[in-house]
């Protein structure tokens, strides 16, 4: 093996030191020599009789991390066989490991959720570049100074678009042990809901101090999670929001199918808790019967591993913005709407639906939040919204509704979009309205400015040339 | 340099011309033909005269089971596809045949092997159908990657440096890394008889430098293909299953 003592140049790039010396791999600083950039060189540990999973984990991160872009992976450089000792050059991420705040567990549970909600979006990201993590954990995550969320770590990861070759290689699952998701004991490499597990596993340790299954690494110890349920983090803390624990123990149900369908439904609860639909596991104190625990026992809750594309699965449950305007005279139109939303939602069965509705504020004066007859406005918009949404006959999990305080509906609209990862907005277009005629067309510019689908709906109508004799 | 390769092209005039172009717009300048040039397909002249053409510019061919059937009666052939082979002869010439004839069954461009079907024993056509076949195929030669043809379906296998064999279906137009230190066997899917679902012409782009593959897939016009089976009064068939890749 080459040497990397400090200022060993290796293919262009100057070794600084070491940074980390971890159990499959050593983390060098280095300097491209070049244009004097700080990056860290990987060096995975290869010597002889060495456990060819690290070989082959080495070459699964080789192959995924050149084909990652974005702002929640570090940015892929160089890769090399130096003299037969291969290694991955990358970019330098400043910020916090979430390992470096084991000590202050349990964190407050708006720090949880928002580190959450900055996971599942790095999550977001990455299922949609095909790839599935598998091995999310505090100190795989690093936390930028600006918030963000930096993903660490690919050598356990699955590329739907690649070849596999720790699921052809292994029988045996590979993972850490306390975070690992039922499916990935059972094998199964292919589930993005198994980054879901994972999170929900960080979640549920963060905002208690206790891991959910424990710490052991035996899979004996670890396949006990396929049938027994953690601790209800509400028996552990007796404040802890039942919000979150509905969120947590949805993320760590033993069946894929029963946690979030995707990691962006994750953020939006972990990003409105008012909204969250509350189960019965909110209101779980206590861990299963035993009956129950011996049930699940013996009669497997996992079915078959599925084999369903993972980025189809993300535009298979989207999150459906539809803006409703509740004023008088847009009955026609609400109509219309309320039956293109039924079209879209009866497609897409997993679809969530957050109804808007922008309550106008004046630029100048401070309105009251009393109408003249003295009733709440607020209220009374979220009461006409869940009135408007109520023949949609949606699942209570699926719906949501939401009153915004603007004075411009469009920039308040496009926040919503940005800020919830919305797929697609469906809002309605007013002709001819002296309002539209003075302040331009709302739909217009959420159309023009969305980072997504927008559909526009308009009741139908006919035009003054259908009143003319045919040519 | 990006070398293209095109397999059981099976007399699909249709199929083979738009590779070609596909091909070359995606930057290939060099060609690799696995064999497999007639059988099936109505234009068994044009098809011949072309890849004649391409290995006159410096393209590799090898020999299929259905070429070697031209001039080798011993062949095993089911029925329908020896009748084709059968009329297929009395299409082609002397120089077509004899070309077809003087086809080595393997061509070793170290480090690559290209070869029509398994390279454990070229000459017994073995489809390359699972990780059996794969690891025989890889364990007769020292290449780093084979490439063949001959079961229409695209594959890739690749062996560790331990043995162990894995596999893969890839996905179309997306370029799969393939790793040093460990040995490939890429199967070509059909250029002109499709068996995998996709009635899409499929070939290989392979850059060498970056190793990297790319399973491509390319539409034509599969009615023209069919039809001309139809007017030629071979197997309906043969054409019907063109329309459905199968």
């Amino acid at each position: 093996m080459r040497s990397f003592e400090p200022g060993t140049l290796v293919d262009g790039f100057r070794i600084e030191g070491v940074m980390h010396h971890g159990g499959m791999a050593t983390l060098f600083d280095v300097t491209q020599v070049s244009d004097n950039t700080r990056l860290v060189m990987k060096v995975p540990h290869l010597a002889e009789g060495d456990d060819p999973a690290e070989i082959v984990s080495f070459e699964m991160e080789a192959m995924i991390m050149p084909r990652l872009t974005g702002p929640y992976v570090p940015r892929f450089v160089a890769a090399g066989d130096f003299e037969g000792q291969p290694y991955i050059v990358m970019e330098r991420i400043e910020g916090e490991s979430l390992l470096q705040r084991l000590k202050d567990l349990p964190l407050p549970y708006d720090e949880v959720a928002a580190i959450g909600c900055r996971i599942g979006e790095a999550l977001h990201d990455l299922h949609r570049q095909h790839v599935l993590h598998l091995d999310i954990k505090p100190s795989n995550v690093i936390m930028k100074p600006d918030g963000g969320a930096v993903l660490l770590d690919f050598g356990l990861s699955h590329h739907e678009k690649l070849p596999d070759l720790m699921q052809e290689e292994f029988r045996v699952p590979f993972g850490t042990g306390p975070y690992m998701s039922p499916e990935q004991l059972l094998g199964v490499r292919t589930d993005p809901r198994s980054d879901i597990f994972s999170l929900g596993v960080l979640l549920y340790f963060f905002s208690t101090g206790v891991r959910p299954f424990g710490e052991s690494e035996m899979l004996a110890n670890m396949r006990r999670r396929l049938w027994r349920d953690p601790k209800p983090p509400r028996l552990l803390r007796a404040d802890y929001p039942p919000w979150l624990q509905e969120v947590v123990l949805r993320c760590l149900e033993i069946n894929p199918a029963w946690r979030y369908p995707t990691t962006t439904q994750v953020c939006f609860d972990l990003a409105n808790p008012g909204h969250v639909a509350l189960t019965a596991r909110s209101e779980k104190l206590k861990r299963d019967r035993w009956s129950t625990v011996l049930r699940r026992r013996f009669n497997p809750e996992l079915p078959r591993p599925r084999m369903s594309a993972i980025a189809a699965d993300l535009s298979l449950a989207p999150i459906v913005l539809v803006a409703v305007d509740i004023s008088e005279g847009a009955a026609d139109i609400n109509e219309t709407l309320r039956l293109t939303t039924a079209k879209i939602l009866a497609t897409v069965p997993s679809a969530r639906l957050a109804c808007l509705n922008i309550l106008k504020q004046s630029r100048i004066s401070i309105d009251q939040t009393l109408d003249d007859e003295g009733r709440n406005k607020h209220l009374d918009r979220l009461i006409a919204l869940r009135q408007w949404a109520s023949s949609l006959k949606l699942d209570p999990a699926q719906l949501t509704v939401h009153v915004i305080e603007a004075s411009d509906p469009a920039p308040a609209i496009l926040e919503f979009v940005r800020s919830n990862k919305v797929d697609q907005v469906i809002m309605g277009a007013r002709q001819g309205t002296v309002m539209r005629k003075i302040l331009g067309s709302v739909s217009a510019k959420v159309a023009a400015e969305a980072p997504c689908t927008v559909t526009v709906v308009r009741p139908p109508r006919f035009s003054s040339r259908d009143n003319g004799p045919a040519a | 340099m990006l070398i293209a390769f095109f397999s059981d092209i099976h007399a699909n005039r249709q199929a083979f011309e738009a590779c070609l172009v596909d091909a070359r717009r995606r930057g290939a300048q060099r060609i690799v033909l696995l064999g497999d040039y007639v059988g099936y397909g109505a234009d068994p002249e044009w098809v011949v005269d072309k890849t004649m053409e391409l290995v006159g510019q410096g393209a590799l061919a090898v020999l299929g089971n259905h070429d070697s059937a031209i001039g080798n009666d011993r062949e095993n052939l089911h029925e329908d596809a020896r009748l084709v082979i059968g009329w297929t002869r009395g299409r082609l010439d002397v120089a077509q045949r004899d070309f077809l004839a003087a086809l080595p069954y393997t061509i070793d461009e170290a480090p690559r092997l290209y070869v029509h079907a398994d390279a454990s024993a070229p000459k017994r056509w073995i489809y390359v159908a699972s990780k059996r076949e794969a690891a025989d195929s890889l364990a007769a030669t020292s290449a780093t990657l084979t490439v063949c043809g001959h079961i229409h379906i695209p594959a890739l296998y690749s062996m560790s440096a331990g043995g162990k064999l894995s596999h893969f279906t890839p996905a179309s137009n997306v370029p799969i890394p393939l790793l040093p230190g460990r040995r490939w066997l890429a199967v070509a899917g059909a250029v002109g008889q499709p068996r995998d679902g996709d009635p899409a012409a499929a070939y290989l782009l392979l850059d060498p430098e970056k190793n990297e593959i790319t399973y491509c897939r390319c539409a034509y016009d599969v009615e023209a293909a069919a039809k001309a089976i139809i007017a030629q009064g071979l197997p309906a068939w043969f054409g019907d299953r063109l329309l459905a890749g199968r």
